[in-house]
């Protein structure tokens, strides 16, 4: 169409919303990440969404093949890396399904505490930065003052703060310390002498003690702030199904309505650690929802996740009280060069943020012939698609952010 | 179910569409032929008492000894394999189904096996149906979006296949 520039009301009145191409990363602050979304738009609506993945790919399965099995597990460590210790668990636990070895009682005892305490910091990182990605600060702020606690910690029981490979296969590599000096974080946030000495445990006791009233803080902090409920209740609702058929698993699933958790309904190897100990599955619906809130949407979601957070709190108090009572040793030597059997196993577990799973097929060598991780993340990304489509632009952070993703898990 | 049972009610309705099984693994696997993993997957979601509704991993993987040394003690045939591990939310049970491709289509080097795709049974294939192709070297035949999803698109090879050769050049990249 020429236009003709004569009469002014022609350029006024051709006002058209044409679809626009936009690139939504991989540097995007809310991507968590090197995710690259590319969004088809009207305006702000959006129409499509493409998730465009592997910025971080290291080929993390070639690698585990070329390695033994003990030599793999620090690259578990980089995978999800809020969450190393779980991953960690999950490779040792697949080895010792193929291998069938048999853990010590105190080893089993301390994996769950060690595993539980890197769950409450990754949800801690969750709800951190989907409070950072909603517009608001200080949650952020709260949940990495109490992380640093639990990085103390574990930097006193294993030396590192991020990379942990402190879960190894027949054990952890070595006891928790007698004594430690109190983190200094936790020194300065109860008034105490912050040269005061410790033992491991009771560092953790006087943690949990003071983390425990915070969470109710937590809540008027963000769930049951107003904008906070207006950014997420109804909004990227996810159904049962399609939750089951894109595999989606963890907070993910929970926060869709499916009573599912390994820890209680996994496989044999996995839940015997957690015989005898007091938990509940958080799963949505809740009662506590706010009436905008809708079964699968980010509200929901984000829940389960706080909610999770109550939950490990309990098992641990339940895992400091059995390890004190518990005798014997927390490891039995495993050989670098251990030959691996002629078999194949798939073991998932419970991450913080799914369910991660480890497949290793043994030839008669010490390197796995094939060693594959399953990604939870991976699964959970998939449904971004799905989710954002007739959604606003605003929306894509709350709804990317809710899944809880990182990318060192999915790109591999 | 049991996996036997699993096999037996298998072989009952598929007849020698089921290649193969082994039950005394640790995870149980049964093998199914190629051309008939589409039906066979459809009824393990449908049937009411197998009922598997979910799809927990998929992948492939690549049977050949590259060490000419260990290659006459090697205990396969060279093939690639796509692995299934399924799970049934409602019947908490698990089975491993397995389908064996030869390396390359019609022993032409180069040109990727194929085998039917089960995004349409399971959404969770889609992306790794991607990641097997992208990987392994898997052409799932209607994908409805069979492109690379880790790797560039213009990347050459298959990371997983035991005899990738890494580039020694991309992009103006040294590889080595």
């Amino acid at each position: 169409m020429s236009l003709t520039l004569e009469d002014p009301r022609v350029v006024e009145f051709d006002v058209r919303t044409d679809e626009m191409l936009v690139n939504m990363g991989p540097q995007h602050p809310s991507t968590h990440g090197v995710l690259r979304l590319l969004l088809r738009t009207d305006g702000e609506v959006i129409y499509e969404v493409t998730p465009h993945i592997g910025y971080l790919h290291r080929c993390a399965e070639k690698i585990g093949e070329n390695l033994t099995t003990p030599q793999w597990i620090p690259y578990t460590d980089r995978m999800d890396y809020l969450a190393g210790m779980n991953m960690n668990l999950g490779l040792s636990l697949a080895v010792e399904k193929l291998i069938g070895m048999e853990v010590p009682e105190k080893a089993m005892v301390l994996r769950l505490i060690i595993a539980e305490l890197n769950r409450i910091a990754s949800h801690l990182v969750g709800m951190g930065a989907y409070g950072l990605d909603l517009g608001t600060f200080s949650p952020f702020l709260y949940a990495f003052r109490e992380r640093e606690i639990i990085l103390d910690l574990f930097e006193e029981a294993c030396g590192a703060r991020l990379t942990y490979s402190y879960i190894t296969i027949g054990g952890l590599t070595h006891d928790i310390p007698a004594e430690i000096t109190i983190p200094s974080g936790l020194a300065a946030l109860t008034h105490q002498n912050p040269n005061k000495k410790v033992s491991w445990l009771g560092g953790l006791t006087m943690f949990l003690d003071w983390l425990e009233p915070r969470i109710l803080e937590y809540h008027t902090l963000l769930t049951e702030n107003a904008i906070f409920i207006k950014r997420t209740a109804g909004i990227g609702v996810l159904s049962r199904e399609k939750a089951i058929s894109y595999g989606c698993t963890g907070p993910v699933l929970r926060g869709s309505g499916v009573d599912h958790d390994l820890r209680r309904d996994g496989e044999k190897i996995y839940t015997r650690m957690y015989e005898g100990f007091q938990f509940d599955v958080p799963v949505a619906p809740f009662k506590k929802a706010p009436p905008e809130a809708v079964l699968g949407d980010n509200w929901c979601r984000f829940y389960v996740r706080m909610m999770e957070v109550v939950q490990s709190i309990r098992l641990l108090r339940q895992g400091i009280d059995k390890y004190t009572k518990a005798s014997g040793t927390t490891r039995v030597p495993y050989k670098m060069t251990t030959k691996l059997p002629v078999n194949e196993v798939y073991l998932e577990t419970e991450c913080p943020r799914g369910q991660m799973g480890f497949y290793l097929v043994g030839n008669g060598e010490d390197k796995p012939f094939r060693a594959r991780a399953k990604s939870s993340c991976f699964c959970n990304l998939s449904v971004t698609a799905e989710l954002c489509q007739g959604c606003l632009i605003a929306d894509i952070p709350a709804i990317v952010g809710s899944l809880d993703i990182v990318m060192g898990e999915i790109d591999r | 179910m049991s996996p036997a049972d699993i096999h037996q009610q298998l072989v009952a309705q598929f007849g020698d569409k089921i290649t193969g099984a082994k039950l005394d693994a640790i995870d149980p696997w049964i093998e199914v032929a190629p051309a008939a993993i589409v039906d066979v997957c459809t009824y393990l979601r449908d049937d009411p008492k197998l009922k598997f509704d979910a799809l927990n991993d998929l992948c492939g993987a690549d049977y050949l000894e590259t060490d000419p040394k260990k290659a006459a003690k090697f205990p396969h045939q060279p093939h690639v394999e796509v692995v299934y591990h399924l799970y049934s939310y409602f019947l908490k049970h698990y089975i491993v189904v397995k389908v064996k491709l030869p390396r390359w289509q019609n022993d032409q080097v180069g040109e990727l096996p194929e085998v039917p795709s089960v995004a349409g049974i399971w959404l969770i294939a889609d992306w790794h149906e991607r990641e097997a192709y992208d990987l392994v070297g898997i052409q799932f035949t209607g994908h409805p979006n069979m492109r690379r999803i880790l790797c560039p698109e213009d990347w050459e090879g298959h990371a997983l296949r035991k005899d990738y050769e890494f580039p020694l050049e991309y992009h103006g990249i040294r590889g080595k």
